[in-house]
């Protein structure tokens, strides 16, 4: 018995090595090949200058972003808003708060409903199409006929539909609602490249070695699958933020607009649009730039992942 | 093809199907129900009981279920609740369906003239500033909101340039003809070229909004697809046997390129439907986006259903049209 164990053990080492140690790890050389492009290097800049701002925000922040003190200004009847004036550099919102503190502050929101929404999605994702790509068979095919139908309604409309399943809404149910729409997407994608795996020289290899089934899995399938499912999970950053700000506009926001977050300001603002443009601008310009700093590492890490480019 | 066109329609079924179950089910829990929306704040608890008696809500959800089916295939989908109410939600979904599906045919016709002209262009322009240009501006188009878009456009075009109408799908008072439902349709039907080039305008800044992700997409698949091509093999040995280069550009390089470009025009169907329903409101357009956002809000059962199983069946149809027009874009798939 303890000779079988550590025969293999040698085994599954052996077969390990030979699918990593192949001169240049693919992940070495994706990295060579990023930090050469200039599209990773804006995305990257981007991106890390505003998680610097959402770290910074409650330091340089000149106001407290839910305290209403320009409320003397706000007018219903008159459709008047406070403007810009000396101390708050935007003006005030439609409840008189600091508009200044509240885009600064709205960055901490607005990545961690990217983050979180894309982590939730992923993992859901992620365990689905393994079982699904690993196993094959009846449990491939019910994972993705329920994948199938979700699929199959429009992804907004997925996204309403789970958001108006909860009677109060909060960041977190918008949070829930994006994420679960991404997970037929992770799921489908996983599924797809673990497939693939799954009949490659490499795992028919490992298989004919005598390697068990779990390490074939998580050793040899699933590390090699994880290249697009990386790259899409970067665009989902982006998809999530801009998913976020629809659920608010159709009036599926987080309810308590206290603590700012970039898409509920944007939402809120489409009643005094006409009026006020500015209260949409400022958002509207922070989620464009940040869902544009996600896309283009996201493209940039495909052009890097894809073996096809590796020259 | 013939099995296969089968077997795959047996799928579409089955897909509606399952996801009519979850729908009805999905419904029906969500917090307040169609009573409470239609009664407010006169709700007694008698008026309620009779409500739901009335609505057939009172049942048990399988015979509900089961009762929705059986009349459903004889095409009584119930009666709208809030949308239009008294109004059969057949109806409420035969009206809205035309401004939708006329607003997401123009944005996806914008996309694609824009899209693969410029996908191609920009790949064998490689690197030089048409190609960097185009690059950026799909980039952006993807990470804009696309109802800010839609608010911006109405805000330059029709608040402050007055180029163009802000609101709705036609002037109100035209002298208008209905045959179709949609109003473009209409107009050159019968001949009303005015009433005709009106709807068009209405729906020129709406579809433009609503074009952008497709056009990213579109235009970015093209460009992939065109460069893949440019690389291979037959197209170099095309060149080197001397061919015109509008031919190999044509018959070699364009037609291959298509497969992938015409896989993506139909997933963008579900984008196109998600996006309606952020243009129609900022617009103000009565389709299904409109019905959608008004259905969830009076929790209108009926209404909710057709629409989120028709726009789910379109969406798979059209895939499916999509998987049999490889086949007529590429041989090597009709012998499999």
């Amino acid at each position: 018995m303890a000779i079988g164990t550590s025969r293999k053990e040698r085994i599954d080492s052996l077969a390990e090595s030979s699918a990593t140690e192949t001169g240049v790890s693919l992940a070495a050389s994706a990295w060579r090949r990023l930090r050469r492009n200039p599209v990773f290097l804006v995305g990257a800049s981007i991106i890390g200058l505003f998680v610097l701002l959402a770290l910074i925000a409650p330091l340089i922040a000149p106001h407290d972003p839910g305290v209403r003190m320009l409320a003397d200004q706000v007018s219903r009847a008159t459709n008047s808003i406070p403007p810009a004036q000396e101390g708050h550099p935007f003006g005030g919102d439609q409840h008189g708060r600091d508009l200044f503190s509240r885009v600064l502050l709205g960055s901490q929101q607005t990545l961690l409903v990217a983050v979180l929404a894309t982590v939730i999605g992923l993992g859901g994702g992620l365990t689905l199409g393994t079982l699904a790509g690993a196993f094959g068979g009846w449990v491939d095919s019910l994972v993705m006929r329920i994948v199938d139908v979700m699929l199959s309604v429009p992804s907004l409309l997925l996204a309403v539909s789970i958001g108006a399943l909860f009677s109060a809404q909060t960041q977190f149910t918008v949070i829930l609602a994006v994420a679960i729409v991404q997970i037929p997407v992770f799921a489908r994608l996983l599924r797809g490249t673990m497939l693939a795996q799954r009949e490659s020289d490499h795992v028919l290899a490992a298989r004919s070695l005598g390697v068990r089934q779990r390490s074939i899995v998580f050793r040899h399938m699933l590390p090699n699958a994880l290249g697009p499912v990386i790259v899409q999970s970067t665009l989902v950053l982006a998809v999530a933020i801009i998913d976020a700000a629809a659920l608010s506009f159709l009036g599926l926001g987080a309810a308590d607009d206290s603590v700012p977050e970039w898409g509920q300001m944007l939402g809120n603002a489409q009643n005094v649009i006409d009026s006020h443009p500015h209260l949409a601008f400022w958002p509207a310009a922070c989620i464009i730039v940040v869902a544009l700093g996600f896309t283009l590492v996201g493209e940039s890490l495909r052009d890097a992942l894809d073996p096809k480019r590796r020259r | 093809m013939l099995r296969y066109t089968v077997r795959r329609l047996g799928q579409l079924m089955l897909v509606v199907l399952a996801l009519s179950v979850l729908l009805f089910a999905w419904l029906r829990a969500l917090p307040g129900g169609p009573v409470s929306a239609l009664l407010g704040d006169r709700a007694t608890p008698e008026s309620e009981a009779a409500l739901r008696a009335d609505l057939g809500l009172d049942q048990p959800i399988v015979l509900q279920y089961w009762r929705f089916v059986a009349r459903a295939l004889s095409g009584d989908f119930g009666t709208s609740t809030g949308v239009q109410r008294g109004t059969p939600a057949l109806d409420v979904f035969l009206q809205r369906f035309p401004a939708t599906l006329e607003l997401a045919v123009l944005a996806i016709l914008i996309a694609i003239a824009v899209g693969i002209p410029l996908g191609y262009l920009a790949a064998r322009r490689r690197g030089r500033i048409l190609d960097n240009l185009s690059i950026t501006w799909s980039l952006v188009g993807i990470a804009v909101p696309v109802f800010f878009l839609a608010f911006l456009l109405k805000w330059i075009f029709a608040v402050q340039l007055g180029w163009l109408p802000a609101s709705g799908r036609q002037t109100g008072g035209i002298d208008a003809t209905r045959v179709t439902g949609f109003y473009v349709l209409d107009g050159i039907l019968t001949q009303e070229w005015d009433a005709a080039l009106d709807a068009f305008v209405h729906l020129l800044l709406p579809a433009i909004a609503l074009s952008t992700i497709p056009f990213a997409v579109i235009f970015r698949i093209t460009r992939a697809a065109v460069l893949d091509v440019l690389d291979e093999d037959y197209v170099r040995t095309a060149r080197s046997k001397g061919l015109a280069g509008a031919v190999i550009r044509r018959r070699h390089v364009l037609r291959n390129a298509m497969l992938p470009v015409v896989t993506t025009i139909g997933l963008q169907t579900g984008a196109l439907l998600s996006g309606a329903v952020l243009t129609e409101r900022v617009f103000n357009i009565p389709g299904l986006g409109q019905a959608l956002a008004l259905g969830f809000e009076r929790k209108d059962f009926p209404v909710l259903q057709v629409v989120i199983l028709a726009s789910a069946m379109t969406y798979v149809l059209v895939n499916l049209l999509v998987d049999l027009s490889y086949a007529a874009i590429d041989p090597r798939i009709r012998t499999r």
